[in-house]
Formats: structure tokens, C-alpha cells, sequence
């Protein structure tokens, strides 16, 4: 315990400035009107949908949560269900096979709802493309508010995007 | 085994490592299976191919350990079916399975005929990976079903192929068991894949995968490709394992070109796949410190892992490491001053790791969630194949960095972890001590690392040409079995991910656990799904 303890002191608080929103990543037009999107400043719950990528985008939401980025300290939290969730994050181009599985996750997330795709992947289809087996982008299969190119993108382009979806345009 | 003992002809394949290829019938095939198990060989891969188009019929391959290396033997056919070897090896179940989904061929009388990376995206007359195979994919956009009519019609499961993904589960009957299904899409962020338990109380008396969500059609997207292009692709079948992958994938480049990369390339490829292998090792104990509610474990692990990744970005230009390297070398050189931030930087890093063991150890809390959970003892893992670093934890005593260590992994006597024990805690075990041992190598690449070249020019090799890339990744072994086409061309790729051997054993390890406990004995796998769906 005396280990555990000295280290939490020792570490000390890690924890970086975050990033500011930037309106060129944004697909659609906001979709929300800016009373609602006040209400999801600081108290954004987030849903994170792997559609088919190759698990690197994945690594770095992860880090959105270490010491350094700590993206709960803005009050911005990963849910477990969809039906508690303002936001989903998508990575991967969308297999055709997690096609349903989007949808449904989409239609399980109540109004009003945002959509932050990530990665080439989520952008464009990025390697894998349109085939038998992926419908390519996720803007694709379900709407889109923003998306973040990269890859993978960083956790500050990640943290970036999911603040330029919860923004009133400039 | 000797390699005399296969009444095979077999031709060394040139390249890093030690491989033999041969052609058999269908007698041989089982024959030289039968043997190689009764040595105590493994299967690493299992794959199939088309030759119709060149006036062939199907072949399907094996890549098998022997003793003096890898033997890859080919089996052509012209009929519907091969012969089963899932009795053998219990680890081809899926393969085969899988080149029936993708060739519309299989395994003859195999005890298991379902499908398995099918799901009903594609017509069911349709095998992607046939030669000839071509059938209009719906544009995806065309499927924006937004309206709540539509809305209702996508709950209905049923999908433009007309098919419904009834996957026929084992149920298990009896008074109070009752049927959890989780998935695909998880409540973590984690890939997506579904998982089906049979549970009395909260004792799991069954769990069952089903995988293949994440099917993407990575192998012929790879037919698509020049050999230069495919790097990054390969780079990127399992982005975790971005390291191992291109690695394979050069390595089978370099095999089928016959070619040489120089030395420091080679070492300089090394110390890209340690500091791989350190920066997953890192999130997992993080990962599986906070499993077991140990909340610090994840924030002081993952600090590490975000140092660690920053040194990537700044002297390699990418956090994980991505497109660092390709057929013919590396992409990107260290200089001296980088080498110099390295060392102080790992020297900090590995006292913090020390620190954090101690904690982990003495914490009963946690202890008492490792110890004894998700068992795998060492006769079912030898017995099933299990591979890699979670078969090292149940005594499988492999690791290729020690067995047929390429250059420069022989001047190091890389010290391979083995536990018995085969539960959570031996694969942290195993994890702590292979930072410890990855460091070690990383300062004895610093302190030796060759000068020279980057890269040399890869020539074209003919078309029809064969390489193979087999690499210690952090998880296990990665394979890549590559055959070139005309013009630098890809005619067929294999990438292989250790996870196909280790899923059905992780149905395995939760026996007998209870239900919250999945989580942590998963994590300590922590298997790729999107190197296994491909
Ligand atoms: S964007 Fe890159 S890292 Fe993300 S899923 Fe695609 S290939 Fe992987």
C-alpha cells in the first residue's frame, strides 16, 4: 500500500491543456440546434462502435483516457449501452457484415444523437475500400456529423472531433 | 523430426527463416499431419487457393513445425472436398471451415460443417476468393434506410441477400441453465465479435463464439495489389500488431524475391518489433490491473504507454509504428542522439515497471482475482495448440525468437517466459517478464546496431514465386504465405494471426468461472478478432 500510495504522489497530475474544436472536420451542417449541444458541453456520454476496423484506431481511443489526455475530466464518458449514449464514435470501414449492427445500434441511440466517424477508415474507407465485404465509409450506413481523418488519428484529433460535434459553429 | 522422414520432395524456400515446400496427395497430407504430431509439431496455418484459371483445381496448404523449422506442404485436388485433418490438429476445425466459406470447398467429413467467416453478406452461391468469382455488391449508400418503416425492415435481420444468419449454437438443456448473448457489439471498446454462454447460477458450463463480423475482405483486397502496395496492407490486418505483420509480409516479399535487406535494416526491424511488443504488453497489465478493479493499474500503465508511444512518434515517426517498414528494408533510421534519449528513457521506464510489479504481486485483492482464473492447464494446450505468449503461460515452451531466431535474434539467447500454472496470473507473468527481456534486447540492439544501408532494391521475382514471413509478434506467431503474381503482383496472400488457434481455447479457459470473470480471463488473452476475420 505504502508503494501504491508513494507512486500516486510521485506520478503527480499528468494531465494536458485539451484540444479546440476545428469546423474543417465537420461533414454535415450541424444538426442540432445550439441549446441542445449546450446541454451535451460537459456532459456528453459516448457510445464506441468498432464497424470493421483493424483495431488501431481502437489503441488510441483508448488513450483518450490516460493521465495525459483524460477526456472524463471534461465530462465526456464512454457508456456501455447505446440507449445511454448522446454521441457515437465509429472506427473502421463498415463491414458489410456489422452493416445490421450499426444500424441498429444507431436506431437504439435515442434523439438527439451525433455521429463522430473515425479514422481514414470511418473518412473514406481508407485501404479496404468498397468490396463484397465493406461498404467502405460510415458515412455509407448511417449519418455523419464529423469525421477525423488519420492513422490512426492521435487522442488529441480524436478529443478534437468530439469537441467540433458538441460546438456551436463559429 | 528430421526432414527425411516426410517421403515427400521437398525444396528449402530461400529467406529468413527455415522453410521447406513440397506438393502431396491426399494420403500424404494426412500422413505427414500424423507425423508431425506424434513429434509434437504444431499447425501454424491452414489456407486454400484457386488454380482454376490457370488449369488447376483448388489446393489447400498447411504450414507445420518441425523440428529443423516450418514444412508447408501443398495439397492440389480437383474434386469438392480434402481430406479432414481437425482429428489431428483440433486447431484446423476453423480453418478449414473457413476455406470452405471462402472456396466453396472443404473438409471432407470434418466433424463440424458449419459455416464460419460467412455470415450473409454475400450470396450463398458466391466464394469470394474464387478466380472467377464477380456478383454485384450493393452500393452501400443506396442502404441509407433512415425512415422508421425501413428502420423496422434492418431490425428484421433480413439483408438484401435474402438469407438470415441463423447460426446453429450448441444448446446446452437442463434445469436452470439459461442462455447470455453478448455482442457483437460489446459494452467495452473493444472489436466486435458475439459471444454465447450457457450459464447455471453464474458458473459458465459453455461459452461459444461466433466471429467473422469483422470480415473485410482483406485477402482480396490483397489480389488487387502490387507487392509494394500490399505493405501497408499488411501493416494493417491487426493494427496492434502492425510490427509483426509488415515484418511477415517483407519477409515473404524478400523469400519469394530471393533477396537479402542489409544488416542494419534487419536490426533496426528488431528493435521496431520490442518496443512493439513492450507498448502492448503495457496497455494489457494496465487493462487487466483495472479489470480486477485495480483503477491506479490502468493510469500508471498507460502513462507509460503514451511515453513510450510519444518516443515512437518522435524518432519513428508514428506511434504504433505503421509503414516503418517494407520489402527490401526499413523507412526510417535512428540517430545517435535518438539512440542516447532511448536508453535514459528505458532505464526510467523499467524501474517504474519493477515498482509496479510489487504492487500487482503484494495486492491480495488482485492476486485473488488472477490466481486459479481462466485456466488452461499445459496437456489441454499442448493437446489443442495453443500459441504464442498465452501458450508459453500454459508450458508451451515456443517462442520463434528463441527456436529458429532470425537475424539478429541469434546473438541475443533470447531468454523465453514459461509458466505451468496456464491461469490469469501466469499470463501476467509472462507479460511482465517479457518487458524485462524486450528491454534487455532493445539495449543490446542500441549498443551493437550495424551501420549501413537502410534498404536494398527488391528485384521483381517471376510470377508463380512462393515466400513466407514467420514472426514472433507480441500475441504469437504471425505468418504470411505469399504466391506473386505476374508484374510484382499479389496472386494470393495468407496473412495467419496466432488468435485462430487461441479463440477456441479461450472457450476453454472460462469452464468452470463465473460470468464477471470473462472480462479479465479475456483480457488476459486479449486476442485479435480483426487479424482472425480478415
Ligand atoms: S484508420 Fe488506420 S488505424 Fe484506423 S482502422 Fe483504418 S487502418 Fe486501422
Amino acid at each position: 500500500m505504502y508503494h501504491l500510495l508513494k507512486q500516486i504522489i510521485v506520478t503527480g497530475i499528468k494531465t494536458e491543456a485539451p484540444p479546440q474544436p476545428d469546423e474543417t472536420l465537420r461533414v454535415t451542417a450541424e444538426r442540432l440546434r445550439a441549446e441542445i449541444l449546450d446541454y451535451f458541453a460537459g456532459a456528453l456520454t459516448i457510445r464506441h462502435v468498432d464497424a470493421g476496423s483493424c483495431n488501431g484506431c481502437e489503441l488510441e481511443i483508448h488513450m483518450c483516457n490516460n493521465p495525459y489526455y483524460n477526456l472524463e475530466g471534461l465530462g465526456i464518458k464512454f457508456v456501455a449501452s447505446p440507449r445511454h449514449a448522446d454521441m457515437l464514435l465509429v472506427t473502421g470501414p463498415v463491414s458489410r457484415h456489422m452493416e445490421v449492427a450499426l444500424k441498429r445500434t444507431y436506431d437504439a441511440t435515442p434523439d438527439p444523437k451525433l455521429v463522430v466517424a473515425i479514422g481514414d477508415c470511418g473518412c473514406t474507407g481508407g485501404i479496404f475500400g468498397e468490396s463484397y465485404a465493406s461498404c467502405g465509409r460510415v458515412s455509407n450506413v448511417i449519418p455523419v456529423d464529423v469525421a477525423v481523418p488519420g492513422c490512426p488519428p492521435t487522442p488529441l484529433a480524436i478529443m478534437q472531433g468530439i469537441l467540433t460535434a458538441i460546438s456551436r459553429k463559429a | 523430426m528430421k526432414l527425411e522422414d516426410f517421403q515427400i520432395e521437398l525444396k528449402p524456400l530461400p529467406g529468413a527463416m527455415p522453410v521447406w515446400h513440397g506438393r502431396v496427395d491426399a494420403r500424404q497430407w494426412r500422413t505427414a499431419c500424423q507425423q508431425v504430431r506424434d513429434k509434437g509439431g504444431r499447425l501454424v496455418a491452414l489456407w486454400g487457393s484457386d488454380n482454376s484459371d490457370r488449369g488447376g483445381g483448388f489446393a489447400v496448404h498447411a504450414a507445420l513445425t518441425v523440428q529443423s523449422g516450418l514444412l508447408v506442404i501443398e495439397l492440389p485436388f480437383s474434386g469438392g472436398s480434402f481430406p479432414d485433418i481437425s482429428d489431428i490438429f483440433p486447431a484446423a476445425n476453423r480453418m478449414q471451415r473457413a476455406v470452405r466459406d471462402l472456396f466453396g470447398v472443404g473438409a471432407e467429413n470434418a466433424a463440424d460443417q458449419r459455416k464460419w467467416l460467412r455470415h450473409t453478406a454475400w450470396p450463398a452461391d458466391v466464394f469470394p476468393l474464387r478466380k472467377d468469382a464477380s456478383f454485384e455488391f450493393p452500393v452501400s449508400s443506396s442502404k441509407l434506410e433512415l425512415n422508421p418503416e425501413a428502420q423496422l425492415a434492418t431490425r428484421n435481420s433480413r439483408l438484401e441477400t435474402g438469407q438470415t444468419d441463423d447460426y446453429p449454437f450448441v444448446r446446452v438443456e437442463g434445469e436452470g441453465v439459461h442462455e447470455i448473448p453478448v455482442g457483437p457489439v460489446h459494452a467495452g471498446t473493444i472489436e466486435p465479435g458475439h459471444f454465447r454462454f450457457s450459464i447455471v447460477g453464474e458458473g459458465v458450463l459453455r461459452l461459444e463464439e461466433r466471429l467473422g463480423y469483422k470480415h473485410k475482405g482483406i485477402e482480396k483486397r490483397f489480389e488487387q495489389m502490387t507487392l509494394a502496395e500490399g505493405a501497408k496492407l499488411a501493416g494493417r490486418v491487426s493494427g496492434d500488431s502492425t510490427v509483426a505483420y509488415a515484418w511477415a509480409y517483407a519477409m515473404a516479399v524478400e523469400s519469394a524475391a530471393g533477396m537479402t535487406p542489409p544488416p542494419r535494416a534487419l536490426w533496426l526491424r528488431a528493435l521496431l518489433l520490442e518496443r512493439e511488443r513492450v507498448a502492448n504488453h503495457l496497455g494489457d497489465l494496465g487493462f487487466l490491473g483495472n479489470d480486477a478493479a485495480l483503477g491506479f493499474g490502468l493510469a500508471q500503465f498507460l502513462r507509460l504507454k503514451e511515453d513510450w508511444l510519444r518516443m515512437n512518434a518522435a524518432l519513428f515517426g508514428h506511434r504504433y509504428l505503421m509503414d516503418t517498414i517494407a520489402p527490401g528494408g526499413v523507412a526510417r533510421d535512428v540517430t545517435p542522439e535518438g539512440m542516447a534519449i532511448m536508453r535514459r528513457d528505458m532505464g526510467a521506464m523499467e524501474g517504474t515497471v519493477a515498482l509496479l510489479k510489487g504492487v500487482y504481486d503484494e495486492h491480495a485483492g488482485l492476486q485473488d482475482r488472477f490466481i486459479g482464473c481462466g485456466r488452461i492447464k499445459p496437456d489441454h494446450a499442448d493437446r489443442l495448440g495453443l500459441t504464442g505468449l498465452a501458450g508459453r503461460a500454459s508450458a508451451v515452451a515456443w517462442d520463434l525468437r528463441a527456436q529458429f531466431p532470425p537475424v539478429p535474434y541469434g546473438e541475443f539467447e533470447v531468454r523465453m517466459a514459461t509458466h505451468r500454472n496456464g491461469d490469469v496470473a501466469a499470463r501476467v507473468t509472462v507479460r511482465f517478464e517479457e518487458i524485462f527481456e524486450s528491454l534487455r534486447l532493445l539495449r543490446l540492439i542500441l549498443d551493437r546496431l550495424p551501420l549501413g544501408e537502410l534498404a536494398s532494391a527488391v528485384p521483381t521475382p517471376p510470377a508463380g514465386a512462393l515466400g513466407i514471413g514467420w514472426v514472433e509478434g507480441w500475441r504469437g506467431e504471425v505468418l504470411i504465405a505469399l504466391e506473386t503474381g505476374p508484374n510484382n503482383g499479389i496472386r494470393r496472400l495468407h496473412p495467419h494471426d496466432p488468435s485462430w488457434q487461441n479463440w477456441p481455447l479461450l472457450e476453454r479457459a472460462v469452464l468452470g468461472n463465473i460470468v464477471p470473470d470473462f472480462p479479465l480471463i479475456n483480457k488476459s488473452f486479449n486476442l485479435s478478432y480483426s487479424g482472425h476475420d480478415l
